[in-house]
């Protein structure tokens, strides 16, 4: 297999979306998004298999050795998040082409894929590169591409929720400048892998810790971890579709991957949990967002908006894997990112099939009967739901089930009973939605008879299928996931 | 002294601290825009400072260049500057268009007309 796959993924969507303003065809621009999409998860899958087979890859980019170049690595963490990437873009692109037509001007509609291609790019350029500052630009170039694309939302609040993300963002991004900073003052290197190496003496000292600061609240504000969770549900709900879609399945599990690699390969999983409260601190914010956030999604109106607020609830589901800090939470974390990826690709699809047939509204007036109007779609997003809840046979129970029993591993019973106890809460608002869709009758506001076109349907349908699926099967999903927890644990800087 | 030593990173909190505050207390758009610009240019600063040697010239290797200076911060720096002009840019066309259909770029107005719009 080429070497060369692992920059080439990064580099094809970057070089289609200048391509794409040159081009100024929707249609042209679509088939090259396509084009480009499958193409990412065809590599994902062959890094995916390469890893697995032989471990760890590396490639040195314009041939220059590690230290000084810029280094990008492949493992199997970072094979495991380009696979989520991979697999998102793919079901979301041949989606695309009826769901962005329907809701943007003709004219818009190629800018739309320009930006999703540069976004997808600096997607994959977090994920594989193994230089901090080089991260910071990728983590830009994804960043100022998903104010756009979020600035394209039909309504005029769209442009407010772009603006407010713009400034949360940006403050998220310097922040992690700002820390890559100090450890560059530290260790004179920017590289990850000779930064954990030179980090050996220093771990200690002031500037180091305030750089591991920085770091955690500038991705803290990305992945938006309670309580800096602010920008999301505007962001989420406002943007078109089939951006929701993407970004709710990639944007914040990228970010969290982040803080994966800098606490665990940079700074030493060790080092981190033992003489800082972090653990401690990750768990309190964790148990905040899923208590706060799932009941403030309770008394939401709008669906896009109430599955935004399950979002950040759903991500304090994975930082709490994260805070147990052992094997079993973090790899409950760690799968959690992908199904978690895949239960939101799928509600939100469906949520955009309705908002095609609804004139772009999804509350909770248009889903009333929509078990009977467009039964696909509900299917769908129940699907999703169950799997939010934790429903066994669908991915959200393996989650859940592994961060019981890493709750258990690290002796406090009373978090797996709080883990339980919170998934009632998601039970509520999956049951709104159960109760509005095949409990009462249609309205005139809901949805009228009939699916959306099948591109849009069978998408959302096969990421709600997915849900069960890997919910059944784990050997994929949950093996990858402990094999990568593995690693990042028993990693000694 | 130690605190005339590192006066440059003095200028970089009070900077730092300045620009969070505009972005935090202000509602005029434009003026958030304006500290966020100067939150990153502190950013700037912090790189470039402790990169510079008094009397250091550029990295040659030639007869009487002792003193270097490290010329990395700069570039790297260089590569923020792009960032920041692009994100600034893309935040005032969002002000621009913003004003455009809400006819104010006050937050507080915003909010009030986001809240009659049926979004709260």
């Amino acid at each position: 297999m080429s070497p060369h796959l692992i920059i080439l993924q990064v580099v094809l969507p970057l070089l289609c979306a200048p391509l794409i303003v040159l081009l100024r065809s929707a249609r042209l621009a679509w088939l090259l998004s396509l084009a480009v999409s499958w193409g990412t998860l065809l590599i994902a899958g062959a890094l995916w298999w390469q890893v697995d087979q032989s471990g760890p890859m590396s490639y040195a980019v314009g041939n220059w050795p590690a230290p000084w170049g810029i280094e990008v690595r492949v493992d199997r963490l970072s094979s495991f998040v380009l696979l989520l990437i991979g697999l998102s873009a793919a079901l979301v692109a041949p989606y695309a082409r009826v769901s962005v037509a329907a809701e943007l001007p003709d004219d818009q509609v190629y800018l739309l894929y320009s930006m999703y291609c540069l976004c997808l790019s600096g997607l994959l350029g977090m994920t594989v590169t193994g230089d901090a500052f080089n991260l910071f630009v990728f983590l830009e170039i994804s960043s100022l591409s998903t104010y756009v694309l979020i600035a394209l939302g039909r309504r005029r609040r769209a442009l407010l929720a772009a603006y407010q993300y713009l400034l949360m963002g940006t403050v998220g991004a310097t922040f992690y400048v700002i820390g890559v900073g100090l450890l560059y003052l530290m260790t004179g290197t920017l590289n990850m892998a000779d930064m954990a190496a030179r980090l050996g003496e220093v771990r200690e000292l002031r500037p180091v810790i305030t750089a591991l600061a920085f770091i955690t609240v500038g991705m803290g504000l990305k992945l938006a971890l309670f309580p800096l969770h602010q920008w999301l549900p505007n962001a989420y709900a406002s943007a078109p579709s089939a951006v929701s879609a993407f970004l709710a399945a990639t944007a914040t599990k990228v970010s969290i991957y982040v803080l994966l690699r800098f606490w665990f390969s940079v700074f030493g999983a060790q080092a981190l949990f033992t003489h800082l409260p972090i653990a401690e601190v990750l768990v309190a914010l964790s148990l905040a967002a899923i208590v706060v956030a799932s009941g403030v999604a309770l008394f939401q109106q709008d669906l896009k908006r109430l599955f935004a607020w399950s979002s950040v609830a759903q991500i304090g589901y994975i930082t709490l894997g994260i805070g147990l800090a052992n094997i079993q939470g973090l790899s409950a974390a760690i799968v959690h990112l992908f199904n978690h990826g895949l239960m939101k690709g799928a509600i939100f699809l469906a949520l955009g099939a309705v908002a095609l047939r609804c004139g772009g509204v999804t509350t909770f007036e248009q889903v009333a009967g929509l078990g009977r109007r467009m039964p696909l779609a509900a299917t769908t997003v129940l699907l999703g739901g169950l799997s939010l809840i934790g429903v066994p046979g669908t991915t959200g129970f393996i989650t859940k089930w592994q961060l019981v029993q890493g709750a258990l591993a690290s002796g406090q019973p009373w978090l797996a009973a709080m883990i339980v106890a919170t998934s009632l809460i998601a039970v509520g608002y999956v049951w709104r939605f159960v109760e509005a869709a095949w409990l009462r009758p249609p309205t005139a506001l809901s949805a009228p008879p009939g699916e959306a076109p099948a591109s849009m349907t069978w998408m959302a349908l096969l990421a709600g299928a997915a849900c069960v699926y890997f919910g059944f099967d784990t050997t994929f999903t949950l093996d990858a996931a402990t094999a990568a927890a593995r690693a990042l644990l028993e990693h000694q800087p | 002294m130690s605190f005339a030593s590192h006066y440059s990173y003095w200028i970089t909190i009070l900077l730092l601290v300045t620009g969070l505050y505009i972005l935090i207390a202000r509602g005029n758009l434009v003026k958030k825009l304006i500290g966020l610009g100067i939150f990153q240019t502190s950013v700037y600063l912090l790189y470039i400072a402790p990169g510079k040697l008094i009397g250091g010239t550029a990295p040659i290797l030639a007869e009487g260049f002792r003193t270097y200076s490290n010329p990395l911060p700069h570039v790297l720096i260089l590569t923020a500057i792009v960032v920041g002009v692009a994100t600034l840019a893309l935040g005032l066309a969002l002000v621009v268009r913003i004003h455009e259909s809400y006819g104010s770029i006050e937050e507080d107005d915003l909010l009030t007309a986001d809240r009659a719009d049926g979004n709260t």
